[in-house]
């Protein structure tokens, strides 16, 4: 952990309004999950017990506070996704990924990562591109009118090879 | 500079009208808000800027998005003289064939309308041309031929991130003249004048929302603009902030000089990047000519604007937990009263609406509240900008006068079901929402109309359902949903719900008893009038609608075990007709369990193993020759 980064990231929320989920997220950005140690650090220069910090974290579905995989394969499950198909979009990518429907992390998170740390799989509540229904999302590119017959070939311009 | 005559504004207005509209030059926008940016609007953009490094009678820039999701990518030629011309579906591969053939470019088969004059409302009427004369006009197309666009007026025409442009269409016009010709209570007076009603849900009157919280007396008021966007198939509030963020923050100053409030918050969802991108620069922009922060236009006004970020919590949506969440605390409702008019931020008087309530002020504003009224209908004035998505040909955004019939939106705009299928509902208002079946397509769109047949207005979210979507996996889509987004604080909904959707998992494995509907009954009333908070209160829509409509659907699932829609993957089966199966073998190649086998070019041969089959739906999908179908108890796709 870089303590002047984060030092950085604090003295940017001069503002009170937003200041902990902004600076969480800004976390994040960096790490793509929040470390341990970033959150005692957090506590202490603002004064917040660590304990509100970690209910926050557990409470908002954006945050993870496991070490996440390279890619971030992100399903939306909307309203308008459901109905075009959604769910067999992510059937397939845990198939494709070898990720077992059963496993979940310990706040109860849909948030699974293969084996190699090359993947991380989850599920969203809507991207606001319900009109390209299904979507995805990898990392920051969003992904319309995907189709299983596709998923592969998505796949492999993150490096995915079919075992 | 700083803005402060209205001999500024016009200099700026003369700038920004140069680059929407140059004399002598060419300009090329491309579609750029993130749906037309997920289908590839992002490379058509670049590969433009790369063959148009030398061309100086070409200016290329970004637009947000026209609403017509459907034939995205978009983009717009302006030939000056001429007019724009809307190309559709455009691919990296067209650019060339577009900027080679400016001379004949209404000849090229991928334009799908032109725009000749545009009416961005705070402004006169601009005419960009009237020169192409075979090419019909955006308004002649049924997808916008209903709609009116009042919220969406600069949408997909102007660059959203250029200020100039915005002025050059009239904004900011309405906050001249509200700071200097208008008192707050004249201003509440015209709000309240033209019967807005709160786009983010409940309807409330926005007028008297503003007279109650100006009459706190308090040394900081605050103003919220809830841009949380949370129903799940909505998406009108981000392409508002995306295409014209500087409607909302408009909206937002006048707002806070009609109820003495000096501080704005926009709460934002993490989902959208984008939005809050833009909206930041728009605030830049703002702050740098004066619009914002101290002396604002010279009046003595001062007032800002921050953002706070959200980070995927429904519950948040609400006022009282988003007062909670911009505080930094866990995002649970408080009681109310206190209201936040009284007690909301930090504890001070806090005015809360929505992104599209705030856009519609300047036009208040501007054009008066008797102008407003002249849309809609007696007790829904204005417009109202619906995502209308599912299963319909043309998704899109489409704004209509409130008091619009469903079978409109649902048929004129979104022209039907998609490849022959019939609509069998409508589902408004997300999770809080029901589903309308087609039986009150006939029904003008208003706040007491969807509220009359079961549903809700919410936010506007549209989603068409056809005779493939299954209504109690909707009914258990949005209870889970529900139960996920619940914070848990109150008894009902965190166990009641829970209770539903496991009756509902059960009915949907072909577990269900015939006591299960009047059990989904009861809880649905319990749930609904004892939950604290409007999460709880309206949850049972969705089940409460579909039973009340589709119980057909219900009983055919308990009592037949089939589910006729084909979704329900425990009544369903996957089966491969031998007949039409010319033994490929890629359905057996991509199963991800092996469980097809046969013999290569053996048709005949080819058959599913049910017990190894997951029912993942690949084989349907990829075989070409329609040879799996898709079974439940002697219903079938086949
Ligand atoms: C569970 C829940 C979620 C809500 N989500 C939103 C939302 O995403 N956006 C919004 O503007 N209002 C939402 N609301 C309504 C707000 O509480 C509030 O009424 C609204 O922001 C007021 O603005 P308006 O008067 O302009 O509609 C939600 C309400 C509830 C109960
Ligand atoms: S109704 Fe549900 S979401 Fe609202 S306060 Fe109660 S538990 Fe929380
Ligand atoms: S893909 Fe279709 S045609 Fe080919 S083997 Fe499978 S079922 Fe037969
Ligand atoms: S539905 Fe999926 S698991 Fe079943 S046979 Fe088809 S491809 Fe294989
Ligand atoms: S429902 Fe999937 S993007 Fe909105
Ligand atoms: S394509 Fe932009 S909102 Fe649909």
């Amino acid at each position: 952990m870089n303590k002047e980064q984060i030092e950085d990231i604090i003295r940017k929320y001069d503002n009170h309004e937003g200041r902990i989920l902004g600076i969480l997220e800004d976390i994040q950005e960096i790490y793509k999950y929040l470390p341990k140690e970033s959150l005692e650090f957090v506590s202490e220069k603002l004064d917040i017990p660590l304990s509100k910090l970690y209910s926050i974290a557990t409470f908002y579905s954006f945050f993870n506070l496991k070490p996440v995989g390279e890619h971030i394969i992100t399903v939306c499950m909307g309203t308008a996704c459901h109905v075009r198909g959604a769910k067999d979009i992510l059937n397939n990518l845990m198939e494709l990924l070898k990720i077992d429907v059963n496993e979940t992390t310990e706040d109860g998170k849909f948030f699974l990562t293969t084996e190699d740390k090359h993947f991380s799989l989850n599920t969203a509540r809507c991207f606001g591109c319900c009109s390209m229904a299904p979507v995805i999302r990898v990392d920051d590119k969003i992904y319309g009118y995907v189709t299983i017959k596709e998923l592969p070939k998505i796949l492999k311009t993150y490096g995915w090879k079919s075992k | 500079m700083r803005i402060n005559t209205l001999e500024d504004l016009k200099y700026i207005r003369e700038t920004g009208l140069k680059k929407l509209k140059p004399k002598q030059k060419v300009r090329i926008s491309v579609g750029m808000a993130t749906c037309g940016i997920s289908v590839g609007g992002d490379a058509v953009f670049e590969e433009l800027k790369e063959k148009l490094k030398n061309r100086e009678d070409i200016i290329l820039t970004k637009t947000g998005c026209i609403g017509f999701c459907h034939v995205e990518p978009l983009v717009n030629v302006y030939i000056p003289g001429k007019g724009i011309l809307i190309y559709h579906h455009v691919q990296p591969k067209d650019v060339e064939k577009i900027i080679n053939n400016l001379d004949k470019a209404e000849q090229l088969d991928n334009v799908v309308c032109q725009i000749d004059k545009w009416d961005h409302i705070t402004s006169d009427e601009i005419i960009y041309g009237e020169g192409f004369t075979n090419i019909p006009c955006w308004n002649e197309l049924k997808f916008f031929k209903p709609q009116r666009k009042l919220v969406m007026r600069n949408s997909g025409i102007i660059n959203p991130e250029d200020i100039d442009e915005y002025i050059a269409v009239g904004g900011y016009s309405a906050l001249f003249k509200a700071l200097k010709e208008m008192t707050p209570d004249e201003i509440i007076y015209e709000v309240k004048g033209s019967g807005l009603r709160g786009r983010g849900g409940a309807g409330f009157p926005t007028g008297i929302k503003w007279e109650l919280a100006k009459k706190e007396k308090s040394d900081i008021k605050y103003l919220i603009c809830n841009a949380d966007e949370g129903d799940p198939g909505a998406y009108m509030n981000r392409n508002e902030m995306e295409s014209d963020p500087h409607s909302v923050i408009e909206g937002m100053i006048i707002g806070g000089y009609a109820i003495g409030a000096q501080k704005g918050i926009i709460y934002i969802r993490a989902e959208y990047p984008l939005a809050l991108y833009r909206l930041q620069k728009a605030i830049d922009g703002a702050r740098h000519y004066g619009l914002l922060g101290k002396n604002i236009l010279g009046s003595g006004f001062d007032f800002d604007i921050t953002i706070s970020k959200g980070a995927g919590a429904f519950v948040c949506g609400e006022e009282t937990a988003l007062i909670a969440s911009i505080e930094g605390d866990i995002g649970r409702p408080r009681p109310r009263p206190p209201f936040p008019a009284q007690k909301g931020l930090w504890g001070k008087p806090t005015n809360i609406n929505n992104v599209e309530t705030w856009t519609n002020i300047p036009l208040i504003v501007k054009k008066g509240g008797d102008w407003f009224r002249g849309f809609g209908n007696e007790k829904s004035p204005g417009t109202k900008v619906f995502s209308l998505v599912g299963k319909v040909e043309n998704v899109g955004l489409a704004e209509v006068e409130l008091g619009t019939p469903i079978k409109t939106v649902v048929y004129n705009i979104g022209g039907g079901a998609s490849s022959g299928k019939k609509v069998k509902a409508v589902q408004t208002g997300g999770p809080s929402g029901g589903c309308i079946p087609t039986k009150f397509f006939d029904l003008p769109i208003d706040y007491e109309n969807l509220a009359s047949v079961g549903s809700i207005m919410g936010s506007g979210g549209m989603v068409a359902m056809d005779e493939n979507t299954c209504m109690v996996d909707t009914a258990k889509f949005f209870l889970d949903f529900t139960v996920d987004e619940s914070c848990g604080k109150c008894v009902p909904c965190r166990e009641g719900l829970k209770h539903m959707l496991f009756i509902l998992e059960n009915i949907t494995k072909g577990n269900g008893k015939e006591e299960d509907i009047g059990t989904l009954e009861e809880l649905s009333e319990t749930v609904k009038t004892t939950s604290l908070c409007g999460l709880g209160q309206t949850a049972p829509n969705p089940v409460i609608t579909t039973l009340k409509y589709f119980k057909d659907e219900y009983i055919e699932h308990i009592n037949n075990k089939r589910c006729p829609a084909l979704v329900c993957t425990a009544l369903i089966e996957f089966e491969i007709d031998q007949k039409k199966c010319t033994g490929c073998s890629v359905c057996a190649k991509r199963c991800p369990t092996k469980a097809i086998e046969g013999i290569l070019g053996k048709g005949e041969t080819f058959k599913i193993d049910q017990n190894k089959c997951i029912k993942c739906g690949t084989c349907l999908e990829v075989c070409k020759f329609d040879a799996v179908i898709k079974t439940s108890k002697g219903v079938s796709n086949g």
